[in-house]
């Protein structure tokens, strides 16, 4: 991330071609742990695609999938454009679930449908941003390191998330570490009954309301990164702090800022998640979407644009690999979790190793243009 | 009171045998940190040591094959973080990230693979791992009140990498404050500028101390797959990579210390496991939660300069670029 680039090469090069390349080198290192363990990775991309977007049903788990990388990869792009690197998703997810599960519990008796969800939404925004809260003051204020305070608060979470959910929250009788079932006013429709007010019919899967949401927040974060003055005094904090300060731009204000959009961001998946698909809270329900974010940030060079695609690619690999793991019981769903080391790996710690390769055939390519040309 | 004796006297063997591989990867921290590479990635390359020692052990047979196996993966790893970070320039923290979820997932997808046992090795037999060793005389010492005791209990009884462990700690001591390579090792942490100027290579010196990083992770791997349990299962580093990083910090980066909050957070977690149910005086039940979540607190707390402050090498997490 600070390799000053040598040459300028257009723009389609840099944004598209480089990052291209990267993932292709991920997904031939991903290929080659598929042929040690003696399979075939041809046939496992031809089953992870069938399995993915082969079917309506794939399709639905696909997009559902997208859903939380959506907001993780948002969230953790949020604070990369301030120049600082929330590990913290995973805890700010988790703890934001927290804030939509006790506003549910808290009002489900008697409140209607549409106070409950726009309340517990924005209860979910406001526990992940109080959990990004804490290690941003610190590292604004304390000079703490943010990404080890992020690190050490998603075990916080974890161990605090245990605490309530075997304790404190468990619905008596049930020996399982969740909260009782939310009243059913509280539920997020799920595409498929949306497509049934209108007289069409879908397979029935998990995708629900929450990925309108999500592309609505893409949208804002969009606007605000790119159109409000608090996304350039963003920006320019995340360029250079000092040009900041000389611009009259206070860091620390912007540090807390970033860190609590990007921990409300993240604090969105109990929405999908909670209110949209399990209706309860329970232990692990961020299962590693915050950890994914970072490899849909990098993925997406941080645009919401490139999230979202990167987030569909992420949801294609969810799905299909949950699919690959019936056909191919050799490879398991873990492969996944590998492949998305890789693409962090490629696209973001070595995301410069192949520029100099680029760069020497785009000049061959342009000498050989120009002899042509003379 | 005899009894109190043994208990403690247990307790402190507990610590001891929990808070090693947090001693070998805090060493291993440290001489990256120390250097200017951050090392996120400490619980990976324990958990990839560990895979490969448990797989080793089970198909040859051979500890000391294992242990060789173990450092050789964990080391590459490093080499890996080092290429990304030293050569190529890349974001320590990303690299870090990118190593510890590749290692989570391809430890189960290769265990899954070779064992088909859900993603666990299979079990070990005694002479494919590192035993307990009873130092000469602990039997007999054993008889003597509080200091044989100590000696039977707590300091005899150990396999051998518990004592490399405790080993590792004044030798890491020496190697950073007392040898050239130390002095040289510290400096290219704080400015690496100085040390090229000298004519001293930033690169190679960045390169050893990730190398000797690997190595002691290998051996906190080892210790986790093949010493104190009898083979490897999923993810079972369980954040320990992360509580020796807070233990390194917590010990400002210096040996001793780092030493010293290692014992304290293995103190921590050996108690918790005793205090599940036992209602203490004036407070009633402690949840087991809230002890394991101190280390990670009391790590903020430090950083956040209420207890002291934890001073970073000054140069970390910045690539060098020669002056040209």
């Amino acid at each position: 991330m600070s390799n000053a680039p040598r040459i300028t090469l257009p723009a389609w090069i840099d944004i598209g071609v480089i990052p291209l390349v990267n993932i292709l080198m991920a997904l031939v290192a991903a290929g080659a742990v598929i042929l040690i363990i003696g399979e075939d990775p041809v046939q496992a991309v031809q089953v992870m695609i069938q399995g993915a977007v082969g079917y309506d049903e794939g399709i639905g788990y696909t997009l559902y999938y997208t859903t939380n990388f959506i907001f993780t990869g948002l969230a953790v792009s949020m604070a990369f454009h301030a120049g600082l690197f929330n590990i913290g998703g995973e805890g700010q997810a988790y703890f934001g679930g927290l804030g939509i599960g006790l506003a549910v519990l808290a009002m489900d008796g008697f409140a209607p449908g549409f106070l409950i969800v726009p309340i517990a939404i924005a209860a979910g925004a406001l526990f992940g941003a109080g959990w990004a809260f804490i290690p941003a003051y610190l590292q604004a204020y304390r000079g703490s390191h943010i990404v080890i305070t992020t690190i050490m608060f998603n075990f916080i979470a974890a161990a605090l998330m245990v605490y309530l959910l075997a304790g404190v929250m468990r619905e008596s009788g049930n020996m399982s570490p969740e909260t009782r079932e939310f009243a059913a006013v509280s539920f997020l429709p799920f595409m498929h009954e949306v497509f049934a007010w209108f007289g069409v019919t879908i397979t029935r899967t998990p995708l629900n309301l929450s990925i309108l949401w999500a592309l609505l927040c893409c949208v804002f974060v969009y606007v605000f990164i790119w159109r409000t003055r608090w996304g350039y005094a963003l920006r320019t904090v995340g360029q250079s702090e000092r040009a900041a300060v000389y611009a009259g731009i206070s860091p620390p204000r912007i540090v807390l800022l970033a860190m609590c959009l990007s921990g409300a961001l993240a604090g969105f998946v109990g929405v999908n998640e909670l209110l949209g698909v399990q209706h309860r809270l329970l232990l692990n329900f961020s299962a590693g979407y915050g950890f994914t974010g970072i490899a849909v940030a990098l993925m997406g060079r941080n645009h919401p644009v490139g999230i979202v695609l990167a987030s569909l690619l992420f949801g294609l690999l969810y799905q299909g690999g949950a699919e690959l793991s019936f056909e191919m019981p050799t490879i398991t769903k873990e492969m996944v979790v590998a492949l998305q080391g890789l693409v962090i790996l490629f696209s973001g710690a070595l995301a410069y190793m192949s520029r100099p390769w680029v760069e020497k055939v785009y000049l061959l390519a342009r000498g050989g243009a120009e002899r042509r040309a003379a | 009171m005899d009894d109190t004796i043994l208990l403690v006297l247990r307790t402190l063997d507990a610590t001891l045998r929990v808070a090693t591989p947090l001693i070998f990867c805090a060493m291993a921290g440290l001489y990256s940190e120390r250097s200017g590479i951050v090392d996120i990635g400490l619980e990976g390359k324990m958990l990839a040591g560990a895979f490969a020692a448990a797989t080793v052990a089970a198909l040859t047979g051979s500890a000391w094959l294992a242990l060789a196996a173990a450092v050789l993966i964990s080391m590459s790893l490093a080499l890996l973080h080092g290429f990304a970070c030293i050569t190529h320039r890349g974001d320590h923290v990303v690299s870090g990230v990118a190593i510890n979820i590749l290692v989570a997932g391809l430890t189960i997808v290769l265990g899954n693979a070779w064992f088909r046992q859900g993603g666990q090795t299979p079990s070990l037999p005694a002479d494919a791992r590192f035993m307990s060793l009873d130092l000469p005389g602990a039997e007999a010492m054993a008889k003597v009140p509080l200091i044989g005791q100590a000696y039977a209990e707590l300091i005899s009884g150990h396999n051998l990498l518990v004592y490399v462990g405790l080993a590792a700690v004044p030798l890491t001591a020496w190697i950073v404050y007392k040898t050239r390579f130390g002095l040289r090792l510290r400096a290219v942490g704080e400015n690496p500028a100085a040390v090229d100027t000298a004519g001293i290579s930033v690169v190679w010196l960045r390169y050893r101390a990730v190398m000797i990083c690997g190595v002691l992770t290998g051996l906190a791997g080892t210790y986790l797959a093949i010493a104190q349990n009898a083979g490897f299962s999923r993810d079972m580093t369980a954040g320990q990579g992360y509580i020796a990083l807070a233990a390194l910090i917590f010990g400002k980066w210096r040996p001793w210390p780092a030493f010293g909050a290692c014992l304290i957070f293995g103190l921590l977690d050996a108690v918790s496991i005793r205090m599940q149910g036992v209602e203490l005086p004036g407070i009633g039940e402690v949840p087991v939660q809230a002890i394991q979540a101190l280390p990670y607190v009391l790590t903020v707390v430090l950083l956040a300069g209420f207890i002291g402050k934890a001073v970073a090498p000054k140069a970390i997490g910045q690539p060098y670029v020669k002056e040209r």
